[in-house]
C-alpha cells in the first residue's frame, strides 16, 4: 500500500545495476577461481518517506545489497545514487558527509553494540564524528532519541549487557536516528527477538517512520513481518531480483512461481486455514556456481526448456515487476525468442 | 481418566483428552543450582501426549521449552537436576529407571531431533556411521544388516542417491539435508515418541515446508507421538492436535490446536496471538503489545508469573498464583479471571 505522499514524493535512493562479485582465491599464488555471484545485476529505488522491503531466503545476497547502498561495500559494478549523487564514486569526505542521511540497525543486538561504551557513548559518538552541537547539546539530543525510542533517558551511563534484547535494539534505532536521517537499512531488526518483544519493536519502527518521514530499506526473511511494514516488497533469489510490486499487489497476486512457492510455504497462526502448499525440491544452489538462463529453474515448478539458457527479462505490468519467462509468455502472449 | 493426587502436588494431571496419554508428564521439575542461585528452569510442568498425536509446546526463549524435553531424556547434566515429578512412558516412570534402562529408552522408544542440524551430527564420522550406530546400540543385528537398514532409512527421509549419500559426512550436505538425516538417525529404531526441539528454526521457509511435509508423512507411517516444541505459531496451528503454551517455567494454557486459536482464554496466549504479523493482515491494524520482558528465571515475579505484564492484572494475581485448571470441558488455563469459559480480556475471541 503506497500512500498518496509516497508517490508524489522524490526518489531518494535508486540503485542501477548493481552488482557484488567475491572472488574466491584458491592455490599456491591464491589465484582468483571463480567469482560468489552475491548480488548480479539489480535496480530498484526507494522514494522518500517509503518502505522498501527486501524478502528471500538465506544466501540470496539480501543483506549484501543493504551493505552496498550505504556503500559499507563497494560495489563491483552498477551505480548507487542517493539523492541524485553516486555513492560508488565519492571522496571519503563527501562520503562521510552523506551517511549522515543514511543509516543502518543491525539483525543482533548483542554483537552490534560495543560492550565497553555506554549508551550515552554509542549513541553519541555519531553526533559528535560529525560536529553536531556542543558537549552539552549532545547530551540533550542522546537523552532525546532514547526518550523517542522509548528507553529511559536515565539510561545513558549504563553499559549495553544491562539491557535486554529488546532494549538493546532500542538503542541500535536510537544510534541510527540520532541523527535524523532520512533513510535507514534494517537488516532483520526483529529476528534474533522474542515473539512478544518484536511486536514492540516493529510498531515502534512504524512510528518513527511516520513521525520523521523516514525510508526504510527492510530486510528480512519473514514474509509476514515484511507485509506488514513494506510498501513494496522485492523477492530475491540467489543474487537476483525475482519480483517487484506493491506490498498489497504482491502478497495478493504473486506472479512469479518462487514468491507463490514461498508464500505458500509460510506457516498460518490459524488451523482453520490448513492449506495446500506448493513444495519447492531440493535446496538453494551455490552462488558459486548459479544455474545458467533462469536461476530458479532447477526447482521451478513451471520450468520449460528456455528457463535453462535464457535469462528472463523484467516484465512490468503496471508497475508490478517481475522477471520469469512463463509469465511473460502467459501475459504478453508471446515467447521471448532466445 | 482416574488420577490420585496427593495433597500439595499441583492439581493438574488430567490434562488430556479421553483414553490414558502414551507420555504423561506431571509436576516436573528441573532446578539448575548455579552460583547467582536457583534458575527454575521446569517448575511443576504437566502434560500428556497422546498415541499418534501431536503436541505443540510453544513459548518464548528462556520459558523452558528445551529443558522440559531434555528432562523427558533424563539428559540433564549438573548443576541441573531433576528435583520432582514424574515422566510416564505408557506407565513407566522413567524417572525411577536406571541408567541402563534408560539407555534402553533413549533413541530407542523416545528419540529426539535438535534445532541445529549444524552442531547435533558428529563431523568426524560419515552420516551413515553415525545412523548405523543407533541402530547398533538397540538391535543385535549384523553390520551388514544395520548397513542395509540405514541406506533404507536414507531413502525413507527422501534423500536421492543413498547408496552413496550414506558415506559422505555431515560437512557436504545442505542444513535441510543434515536435518534429515538426524530425522532418519532418530526413527532408525521406530520409536514411539519423538522430541522434536525447534526442528525447523534455522531453516529456510521453504526447506521449513519440506521438513515439516516429511515428519507429517513419518509420522503416520510409524504410529508414532510427537512433541513439537517450538517458538513458531504458525507452525503448531498447523500441524499439531493439542497446544501447551508455557510461560515462565509451567504451562499457563493447554488444549485441542482449534480451541486455541479460536479462543485463547490465557491474557499471554491472547498477547502472543495478537503481536505477530500474520499474511494479508490489514496494515491499519496495530500490532498489540505484551510490555516489559519475559522474566528472570532467578527471580519470577510473586503469584501468577505473567502478572507484572498482563492488563488485567489485578491485587490477587501479585499474592496467589493461579491453578491450571479445567475452565471449561478440554480447556485447561492458569488465570484467577477466567468465569464461565470466558476470557478476562475483551474481545478475545478471534
Amino acid at each position: 500500500m503506497s500512500t498518496e505522499a509516497s508517490k508524489n514524493s522524490e526518489v531518494l535512493l535508486r540503485v542501477e545495476h548493481l552488482k557484488n562479485y567475491f572472488p574466491v582465491r584458491q592455490g599456491l599464488l591464491s589465484r582468483v577461481a571463480a567469482y560468489v555471484k552475491a548480488v548480479d545485476d539489480i535496480s530498484f529505488e526507494i522514494k522518500a518517506g517509503e518502505t522498501l522491503g527486501l524478502v528471500g531466503e538465506s544466501g540470496c545476497g539480501k543483506t549484501t545489497v543493504g551493505h552496498s547502498v550505504l556503500r559499507l561495500i563497494t560495489p563491483t559494478e552498477g551505480r548507487v545514487l542517493f539523492q541524485g549523487k553516486d555513492l560508488s564514486h565519492l571522496p571519503a569526505a563527501e562520503l562521510r558527509a552523506m551517511r549522515q542521511d543514511m543509516q543502518i540497525i543491525f539483525q543482533d543486538p548483542f554483537s552490534s553494540l560495543n560492550p565497553r561504551m555506554t549508551v550515552g557513548a554509542i549513541i553519541g559518538e555519531a553526533l559528535a564524528i560529525h560536529g553536531r552541537g556542543d558537549r552539552k547539546e549532545r547530551a540533550e539530543m542522546v537523552r532525546d532519541t532514547l526518550q523517542k525510542c522509548g528507553l529511559d533517558p536515565a539510561y545513558v551511563n549504563r553499559f549495553p549487557h544491562e539491557f535486554s534484547g529488546g532494549q538493546r535494539q532500542r538503542i541500535g534505532i536510537a544510534r541510527a536516528l540520532v541523527l535524523n536521517p532520512k533513510f535507514i537499512v534494517c537488516d532483520e531488526p526483529v529476528s534474533a527477538l522474542d515473539v512478544s518483544i518484536q511486536s514492540q519493536i516493529i510498531n515502534l519502527l512504524v512510528e518513527l517512520k511516520e513521525r520523521y518521514n523516514l525510508a526504510y530499506l527492510f530486510i528480512a526473511h519473514d514474509l509476514s513481518v515484511v507485509e506488514y511494514i513494506s510498501d513494496r516488497v522485492a523477492v530475491m533469489y540467489l543474487g537476483k531480483i525475482v519480483e517487484l510490486a506493491d506490498s498489497t499487489e504482491l502478497y495478493r497476486n504473486p506472479l512469479h512461481p518462487y514468491t507463490q512457492a514461498l508464500l505458500s510455504a509460510v506457516p498460518v497462526p490459524d488451523p482453520t486455514r490448513r492449506k495446500q502448499r506448493t513444495l519447492l525440491p531440493g535446496d538453494v544452489p551455490s552462488p558459486l556456481n548459479p544455474p545458467s538462463g533462469c536461476r530458479f529453474h532447477t526447482r521451478c515448478p513451471l520450468a520449460i526448456d528456455i528457463c535453462k539458457k535464457v535469462e528472463p527479462r523484467e516484465l512490468d505490468v503496471e508497475g508490478h515487476k517481475v522477471w520469469c519467462h512463463v509469465v511473460e509468455e502467459q501475459i504478453t502472449g508471446s515467447r521471448p525468442s532466445s | 481418566m482416574h488420577v490420585k493426587e496427593s495433597a500439595g502436588t499441583v492439581s493438574m494431571t488430567q490434562v488430556q483428552n479421553a483414553g490414558s496419554p502414551h507420555l504423561e508428564v506431571r509436576n516436573l521439575k528441573t532446578y539448575f543450582y548455579t552460583e547467582d542461585g536457583v534458575v527454575r528452569a521446569v517448575d511443576g510442568l504437566s502434560y500428556g501426549l497422546a498415541k499418534g498425536e501431536t503436541l505443540g509446546l510453544v513459548g518464548e526463549s528462556g520459558c523452558g521449552k528445551s529443558v522440559s524435553a531434555l528432562s523427558v531424556m533424563r539428559l540433564i547434566a549438573s548443576p541441573g537436576k531433576i528435583v520432582e515429578g514424574e515422566i510416564l512412558l505408557d506407565g513407566l516412570d522413567l524417572l525411577q529407571c536406571s541408567e541402563p534402562e534408560m539407555r534402553e529408552v533413549r533413541g530407542n522408544r523416545i528419540s529426539m531431533i535438535f534445532q541445529e542440524p549444524m552442531t547435533s551430527l558428529n563431523p568426524v564420522f560419515t552420516i551413515g556411521n553415525q545412523i548405523m550406530e543407533a541402530i547398533r546400540v538397540h538391535q543385535d543385528v549384523s553390520r551388514k544388516e544395520a548397513r542395509d537398514r540405514t541406506i533404507a532409512m536414507i531413502r525413507r527421509v527422501k534423500i536421492s542417491a543413498a547408496e552413496t549419500r550414506v558415506d559422505e559426512y555431515p560437512h557436504q550436505m545442505s542444513g535441510g539435508m543434515r536435518q534429515r538425516v538426524m530425522i532418519a538417525m532418530a526413527l532408525a529404531c521406530n520409536p514411539e515418541v519423538l522430541i522434536a526441539d525447534e526442528p525447523t528454526t534455522a531453516l529456510d521457509v521453504t526447506i521449513q515446508a519440506q521438513i515439516m511435509e516429511l515428519l507429517a508423512e513419518l509420522q503416520s507411517d510409524f504410529q508414532m507421538s510427537i512433541l513439537l516444541i517450538t517458538h513458531n505459531l504458525g507452525l503448531v496451528a498447523e500441524v499439531s492436535d493439542q497446544v501447551a503454551v508455557m510461560y515462565a517455567s509451567k504451562v499457563v494454557e493447554h488444549t485441542s490446536t482449534a480451541e486455541l486459536f479460536a479462543s485463547p482464554l490465557h491474557p499471554y496466549t491472547h498477547g502472543l496471538l495478537t503481536s505477530v504479523p500474520t499474511l494479508g493482515m490489514p496494515r491499519e491494524q496495530k500490532l498489540n503489545v505484551i510490555p516489559g520482558q519475559v522474566p528472570n528465571p532467578l527471580h519470577f515475579p510473586t503469584g501468577c508469573r505473567f502478572h507484572p505484564r498482563c492488563p488485567v492484572a489485578e491485587q490477587r494475581c501479585k499474592q496467589e498464583e493461579p491453578l491450571l485448571r479445567e475452565v471449561k470441558p478440554g480447556h485447561w488455563a492458569a488465570c484467577h479471571f477466567i468465569e464461565n469459559g470466558k476470557s478476562p480480556m475483551k474481545g478475545a475471541d478471534r
